[in-house]
């Protein structure tokens, strides 16, 4: 999961770099703790720290920089597994990161390819 | 290649690694994630030189200040000395000058130090009695030359350290005190920003120190402060508060109650509910919130949702000490 593209520009160089996620991030977060659906799963946490993780996450969305393994995703959401986190949340995410990409009037193909990486890591983030 | 120091040890960075890949080189255990500058796990301070710029990116710009930087992606462009955030460094001496009452619950205490000693005001300190009893306080004013500290210190029921200063502590007594700690406070720099500050009882302290830092630098945006308590007694510095409201246009100052005190000069409510209502959005606003811990971390949440950019949210909690027994 942390191999970027060798060839031209990457996905996350055309969608903008760190500027696009630093854009991304407080969008997406407030979409997330607003949604009753998914929200339990954000409370008792360090909002800074996750403004942080979210930071990651969408760098890693946008096929930039990033070590994460899968082992690392399942380690990361194992507490949330237990508590009952499950596809259909995962489908929510994926929805607040379509919308908040939309926002950014970011082109719905670069939308697509960032969708593909985020939605490889369902088993590993969901532990199956 | 550059040295890096850390507690009573020295290691050689080698060229290309990272503090972090030197420090764990050397079996220190820093706690680590991404390793890409972003998770913020691997955050360390350098207490001497500043960290390189690009170690720094994403960090609150207070942290920044303080020279704090991550390690992962630090590539030492000089010798450092490095410390995990938790580092305690050594503790310096300071005299009672004051102690007053400022209402039935809240004391004032000034401290008067010698050695040269560096804050900002809403940062905290340690105080550390002599037995080693030691309890965190916010700093209330702005560095002067006059080497003073003041804190505001609400009597807890069963309060160890805080019944000690109210019933034994007295004027000439020496305390010890910790570095400065923390990054609830102003910084220069978009003068023209809204700020928006809620404080519970004694969380006025930090706030009273950071509103006088920002109008000591011609904070030229508003400034809107709404201090709450449950009763009256936990009400303090309202003619202070209100006479700098006269003097400064730009400083705003709103009382709250909760409880089941009145007074019409007085906001009905809690701090954090007259504040949020009084603006339809907070996009572009710098706010701090000082005190009761769950007040912060709601506030935080609805400020956020509000407009605000995490960033631009600074916090102290004040968590009570367990008390023994």
């Amino acid at each position: 999961m942390s191999d970027t593209q060798e060839t031209g520009q990457t996905l996350y160089e055309r969608i903008g770099g760190e500027a696009a996620v630093n854009a991304a991030v407080d969008i997406f977060y407030r979409k997330v703790l607003a949604d009753y659906r998914i929200n339990r799963f954000f409370d008792n946490t360090d909002m800074d720290q996750q403004i942080a993780k979210q930071k990651a996450f969408f760098t890693m969305a946008f096929g930039g920089p990033n070590n994460y393994t899968g082992q690392d995703m399942r380690n990361a959401h194992a507490r949330l597994v237990k508590m009952g986190l499950n596809s259909s949340h995962f489908d929510a995410v994926m929805e607040h990161l379509g919308a908040t990409l939309n926002e950014l009037n970011v082109p719905q193909e670069l939308i697509a390819e960032a969708a593909a990486i985020a939605e490889s890591t369902r088993n590993d983030v969901l532990g199956k | 290649m550059r040295s890096i120091a850390i507690g009573e040890s020295t290691f050689s960075c080698q060229p290309g690694e990272s503090v972090l890949e030197t420090l764990l080189r050397e079996n220190i255990q820093v706690p680590n994630g991404c390793r890409q500058g972003l998770c913020q796990a691997c955050l360390m301070r350098s207490l001497d030189n500043s960290p390189p710029v690009s170690a720094q990116a994403g960090l609150k710009d207070t942290l920044q200040k303080q020279n704090y930087f991550l390690a992962c992606v630090c590539h030492p462009e000089q010798d450092m000395t490095v410390a995990l955030p938790n580092h305690q460094g050594p503790l310096i001496d300071a005299a009672v000058i004051k102690k007053q009452l400022l209402t039935p619950d809240i004391v004032q205490l000034v401290l008067e130090y010698q050695k040269p000693f560096t804050f900002f005001a809403g940062q905290f300190v340690n105080l550390k009695r002599p037995d080693g009893l030691t309890r965190s306080y916010s700093i209330a004013n702005i560095p002067t030359d006059e080497n003073i500290l003041e804190f505001h210190i609400r009597r807890l029921p069963n309060g160890q350290f805080s019944s000690w200063i109210y019933d034994e502590l007295e004027v000439g007594a020496q305390l010890a005190l910790s570095e400065a700690q923390g990054s609830c406070h102003y910084l220069p720099g978009r003068a023209e920003q809204p700020l928006m500050l809620i404080g519970t009882g004694s969380g006025l302290a930090p706030l009273y120190g950071i509103i006088a830092d920002a109008l000591a630098q011609e904070h030229s945006g508003p400034i809107h402060l709404f201090h709450g308590s449950r009763d009256l007694n936990g009400l303090y510095f309202i003619d202070e508060m209100r006479e700098l409201a006269g003097k400064f246009d730009n400083f705003h100052y709103t009382p709250c109650l909760s409880g089941e005190d009145t007074d019409s000069d007085i906001a009905q409510g809690r701090a954090h509910d007259v504040a949020l209502s009084s603006t339809d959005t907070l996009s572009g606003w710098r706010v701090f919130l000082c005190g009761h811990p769950e007040m912060i971390n709601h506030t935080k949440k609805m400020a956020f949702l509000k407009g605000a950019s995490m960033s631009d949210i600074y916090t102290d909690a004040f968590h009570v000490a367990q008390v023994e027994k």
